[in-house]
């Protein structure tokens, strides 16, 4: 909310500077956003009256006029529309220099000289329109400089305000929090009943006074339909930041800004029967101020005369009600609505209004009569008119209950870490207007006043307390406590040990987000129905990622699109399977690599990455994680090459998959090149566990080679295996060499080269029982995969 | 046989001498000390002297041998030598060229900005606790004292699955379900993925990171919050930082507070994170009696504190995986 720290001060005598005031707003709560000055520098321009004013004889849109400042007359020719006699206006003499630093000359404009200028609010910077030179209204001393006049030497202050504190959105809500801190009174500000002159009223009835227990409305008729707001009402609003619309509109909007009462100007003319506050029905049909048609519902509490809703109570008025140029008799209203009523319409409907915003957060429930009598006496002052008497209605049983809260001194201790004494904790809540009882031994009944809807509890009270004293006198302490000492993770475990593994081999750690493009999702994991938002920020955010590889893809693909042609990422995170309410929240790791095994270096020989360089990759997370028993299938996902994709198998539970991303897929995610992708469950590669440590022997190992042909199709991996299933207790290790096939090897069958370790722990081997084992592999070779030794 | 030794050691001499590398050097052994040796020749032909001879022709044999194997070794190790050197030489290599093999990758800079959350809450006896990304609207508004009509719970703000499911707004959820199954004391803090919504832009993310924290024990009281928060701030950015605690709302904390920290050279305050001392309504929402146990909490954002850690001016940047950003953390 913007205010004025003139008007602010209007209110309360603070012994303070501009500074300090800011720096207490913050502290207490009020957080001030940014200032800033009420006007611009200009020097030069005063108040002046327009006597005369005359067609220039050469220009049909400029009028030749005469001014008055005070002291002298000046011929100005201005071109402003709303120039007339009798006005006053901001006028710059010759040697006036404007905000920018224009300075004014007499000059000649058609051949009349002029003597200054007339200067628009635009001009001056007080305004963001230029229909015209600034009307001052009357009220204002002719020659009296306009800082002055206008008091400009004044702050805006643009304070940000929790939703808690609906009674700071006034001049008066923010200097009681001051006045409370200062510990000095706000002043009385004169709002004394105004004497009825007419007996004209209009009827109200309370139909819902659960939302509308206090209506109070008073009939004023014959007002000026020609006034105009004076200068000083007009810039008040404007730093307020409120436009000037008529004087009705803008006196009502004054009382809102000043006692945080929102009121509503009906005209009386348009008003049909009387007033009735209730629910909107099914279906009502309202159109509002702002032109908009509304279809309401029973949740709506409208303000309806005998034949339809006429506002929605506390948010807007409708068209077909409100005051217009020509209208002479008024109807207004300031009412009590509660915030149950209110809270959430503004945006349902959109409707954004300053009396919305206050009634959501709650308005004062004894404020609609101050509100009435200052709005009443502002408009007879400002338009004329004869004022009805103020008439009340009211339905005490719904209005607000006032809670009584207590408050227990040691509670205030327990909660801010430092005691308050008896005599300044009653006297913060009694400055900040509360009932406070005490029964002399530390125990308070605290009642808070109409204006606070957020006293309800002891916390409450006690953070009024730290809040007036300021948070910053409270000591910092360190709370008790006992440290227990817990195993900790195997050291590289977990997650930082898995990601130093991946880093290690050259990935980068990437976060992308949860929800993903549900046509990426389509494109590599078809197999899932991700779970829709509701209400995404775009299309391409729509869906929650069922696996890690949309993010990565699109990673990907804005790496290679910005030339980097080698990516490798990973990612941790939960992804979301399953759906409905089986919906699982999985913790997994994906990543991907691209383009070259190494970076462009110059002792290497250059070559892409492939599915075994990620298949070691993959095997170090396992290792790292102290899992052993990890396999790979081949399998398919409709994602990957159909020849390079395995599924990984941990003791034969499914972990995830591994493979190169299929052509189609390539093409579609329009990149140029493929990649290789893995994904697996997170939960196995963080154990850590202990190794199972084997005995080392002191004896020689020996190695041997064989070499055998086995039909294509036999997987490498399945050698290993029934080699060393076939082997006596001294194999240690069968490792795969080499892969054949080609000229030397039978067409439809490829050679294995297989590296063999053996050693003993407890002697040295001969060459007999080398050549034993060796023969016993060569043996289950052939019977189990019909594997032939290499001639 | 006298002059006859003395010669050949001479030629010997010579050859030896003359041999420029080992092959060579085992030539001129061979010449002399192998089957057909020159030296071999002299001792074989000692069966042909006279008995009376053998002793001292043997010995004469034996220390020309023997001389001759000194030349030989000591050619040896001189051919060693040059012939090492050669290869050192050959072997130097431009230590100006780059290393070989692979380049590490980077963490990500909010992954290690959490990290560095979470250990120095880790000093202070906090333990990390995690929680479900789609949450009920219980857990993530009704329990922590978020009534129905908060603007918060506004489709505006929060994304929603139209099954009463939604995305976590914040971490607090895990506060609520930590405490739903652990009595108090409670010391954790919750890192994670939190979702508003919210269009991308320089300072906006519909997805972010939060890192929430709560202590609940007997009397524990704002100005326990301000010390640990304070111990944190100056431990995160390594320095002893002016901060500032001022009255704020949140509806799960009661007192609340806003906290603002000036960085070393500058006097702007800056907001870094929110805190409180947990609502009664929230320890209801659990079952903790709140007579017997009070908490603080506090949340701050994981992106704002790396912004201000390593001057990123646009979050964007955080999720855009560009390596080119990435790699400036490795």
């Amino acid at each position: 909310m913007k205010l004025s720290e003139a008007w602010l001060r209007e209110w309360v005598e603070l012994p303070v500077s501009s500074h300090e005031l800011l720096e207490q707003l913050t502290m207490l709560g009020l957080e001030v956003d940014f200032t800033e000055p009420a006007a611009p520098p200009f020097t030069g321009v005063v108040v002046a009256e327009v006597c005369a004013v005359e067609q220039h004889p050469d220009a049909d849109k400029l009028s030749v006029c005469q001014v008055d400042d005070g002291d002298k007359r000046y011929t100005v020719v201005c071109g402003a529309p709303n120039v007339r006699a009798g006005m006053r206006g901001a006028f710059a003499a010759p040697g006036a220099k404007l905000p920018g630093g224009v300075k004014i000359r007499k000059t000649k404009l058609r051949g009349v000289v002029s003597e200054g200028m007339l200067c628009s609010g635009r001009e001056l910077e007080l305004s963001e329109e230029s229909d015209g030179i600034l009307d001052l209204g009357d009220g204002l001393t002719v020659g009296e400089l306009l800082q002055t006049a206008l008091q400009l030497d004044d702050t805006i202050i643009d304070i940000d305000l929790t939703p808690n504190r609906g009674d700071c959105l006034s001049v008066r809500g923010v200097a009681r929090d001051l006045a409370a801190r200062n510990n000095v009174p706000v002043r009385a500000i004169d709002i004394e009943p105004v004497a009825a002159t007419i007996e004209d009223t209009f009827p109200v009835r309370l139909d819902e006074p659960g939302g509308c227990p206090r209506y109070v409305g008073r009939v004023i008729r014959g007002i000026d339909p020609t006034a105009r707001s004076p200068g000083w009402l007009v810039e008040k609003l404007r730093r307020c930041g409120v436009r000037s619309i008529s004087p009705t509109v803008d006196i009502t909007n004054y009382v809102m800004l000043e006692l945080g009462q929102p009121m509503h100007a009906f005209d009386l003319a348009r008003l049909n029967g009387g007033i009735h506050v209730r629910k909107a029905h099914a279906g009502e049909k309202l159109t509002m101020l702002d032109g908009s048609e509304l279809e309401l519902d029973q949740e709506i509490l409208v303000i309806a005369d005998d034949k339809a809703a006429v506002a929605m109570a506390g948010i807007m008025g409708g068209e077909h009600s409100g005051v217009e140029d020509h209208t002479r008799d008024i109807f207004l209203e300031a009412a009590f609505f509660a915030t149950g009523w209110i809270s959430g319409r503004p945006r349902r409907f959109g409707l954004f209004t300053d009396s919305g915003q206050r009634f959501e957060r709650g308005v004062d429930w004894q404020s609609q009569r101050e509100g009435m009598e200052r709005a009443t006496r502002l408009v007879l002052e400002i338009c004329g008119g004869e004022p009805g008497p103020l008439v009340e209605t009211v339905d005490e049983a719904h209005l607000p209950d006032v809670p009584t809260v207590p408050l227990r001194r040691p509670q205030i201790e327990r909660l801010l870490g430092q005691a308050v004494t008896d005599g300044e904790v009653s006297g913060i809540l009694q400055r900040l207007e509360m009932q406070v009882s005490s029964d002399g031994e530390g125990r308070w009944r605290v009642q808070p006043p109409s204006h606070r809807f957020d006293i309800a509890i002891e916390p409450d009270l006690i953070e009024e307390l730290a809040r007036i004293k300021g948070y910053d006198q409270l000591p910092e302490a360190q709370p008790a406590y006992a440290p227990r000492a817990r195993p900790p993770a195997e050291a590289g475990s977990g997650m930082p040990g898995l990601e130093n593994i991946l880093l290690g081999r050259g990935y980068s750690q990437a976060v992308t987000y949860s929800f993903i493009d549900p046509g990426m999702a389509r494109l590599l994991e078809p197999a899932q129905e991700p779970l829709a938002l509701l209400n995404p920020i775009s299309q391409d955010l729509a869906a929650m990622r069922t696996s890690l590889w949309p993010g990565l893809a699109a990673a990907l693909r804005h790496n290679l699109n910005r030339q980097q042609p080698r990516v490798r990422l990973f990612e941790t995170g939960l992804v979301f399977v399953g759906g409905g309410q089986a919906l699982q929240q999985v913790p997994r790791i994906g990543g991907l690599a691209c383009g070259p095994v190494h970076p462009l270096q110059w002792g290497e020989p250059s070559r892409t990455v492939d599915f075994f360089d990620v298949k070691a990759d993959i095997e170090a997370l396992f290792h790292n994680a102290g899992q052993t028993g990890v396999s790979l299938e081949a399998a398919t996902h409709p994602a990957l090459h159909p020849g390079q994709t395995a599924r990984i198998l941990l003791a034969g539970r499914a972990q995830g998959w591994l493979g190169s991303l299929h052509p189609r897929v390539v093409q579609a995610l329009e990149i140029a090149e493929g990649a290789v992708l893995f994904e697996l469950a997170l939960a196995a590669l963080l154990v850590g566990k202990p190794p199972e440590i084997r005995e080392i022997s002191r004896f020689p190992s020996i190695r041997r080679d064989i070499n055998v042909v086995v039909d294509e199709k036999v997987p490498a991996g399945a050698c290993v295996e029934v080699a060393y299933d076939a082997a006596p207790a001294i194999v240690r290790e069968v490792m795969i060499l080499s892969i054949y096939a080609g000229s030397g090897v039978v067409s439809g069958r490829k050679s294995v080269a297989l590296g063999l370790i053996l050693q003993d722990l407890s002697r040295t081997l001969v060459d007999q029982e080398v050549d034993d084992a060796v023969d016993q592999i060569l043996a289950g070779l052939d019977q189990k995969l019909g594997a032939k030794l290499r001639e | 046989m006298a002059l006859d030794l003395s010669n050949i050691l001479e030629e010997a001499g010579h050859a030896i001498a003359q041999a420029q590398d080992l092959r060579a050097l085992d030539a001129v052994r061979v010449a002399y000390l192998g089957r057909k040796g020159v030296i071999t020749g002299q001792l074989k032909q000692l069966g042909s002297l006279d008995p009376g001879e053998r002793p001292a022709a043997g010995q004469a044999i034996n220390r020309a041998k023997q001389r001759f194997g000194e030349l030989l070794e000591a050619r040896r190790a001189a051919l060693n030598e040059s012939e090492l050197e050669a290869q050192l030489s050959t072997d130097a290599v431009d230590v100006s060229l780059p290393g070989r093999g692979q380049r590490t990758g980077s963490r990500h800079p909010l992954v290690i900005t959490a990290r560095r959350i979470e250990a120095i809450f880790a000093q202070l006896g906090f333990s990390v606790a995690e929680g479900p990304e789609v949450e009920d609207e219980y857990h993530n508004f009704e329990a922590l004292n978020i009534p129905q009509n908060h603007p918060a719970r506004a489709m505006q703000d929060t994304f929603y699955f139209g099954d009463g499911r939604l995305l976590r707004t914040h971490t607090s959820n895990v506060q609520i379900r930590y405490m739903e199954t652990q009595p108090p004391p409670v010391r954790i803090i919750a890192p994670g993925r939190v979702f508003r919504c919210d269009t991308p832009d320089a300072t906006h993310s519909p997805m972010f990171h939060q890192v929430e924290g709560l202590l609940v024990d007997h009397d524990v009281s704002l100005a326990d919050l301000k010390g640990h928060l304070h111990q944190f701030l100056n431990a995160f950015f390594d320095a002893e930082l002016r901060v500032r605690f001022r009255p704020s709302y949140f509806p799960f904390t009661e007192p609340s507070a806003e906290v603002d920290v000036q960085l070393p050279g500058s006097d702007k305050w800056l907001e870094v994170l929110g805190c409180g001392v947990v609502h009664q309504e929230v320890f209801k929402a659990v079952g903790y009696d709140h007579e017997r146990y009070t908490g603080y909490a506090f949340g701050m954002g994981v992106e704002r504190l790396a912004m201000l850690r390593y001057g990123v001016e646009d979050l964007r940047l955080f999720f855009e995986n560009d390596l080119r950003f990435l790699e400036q953390f490795r």
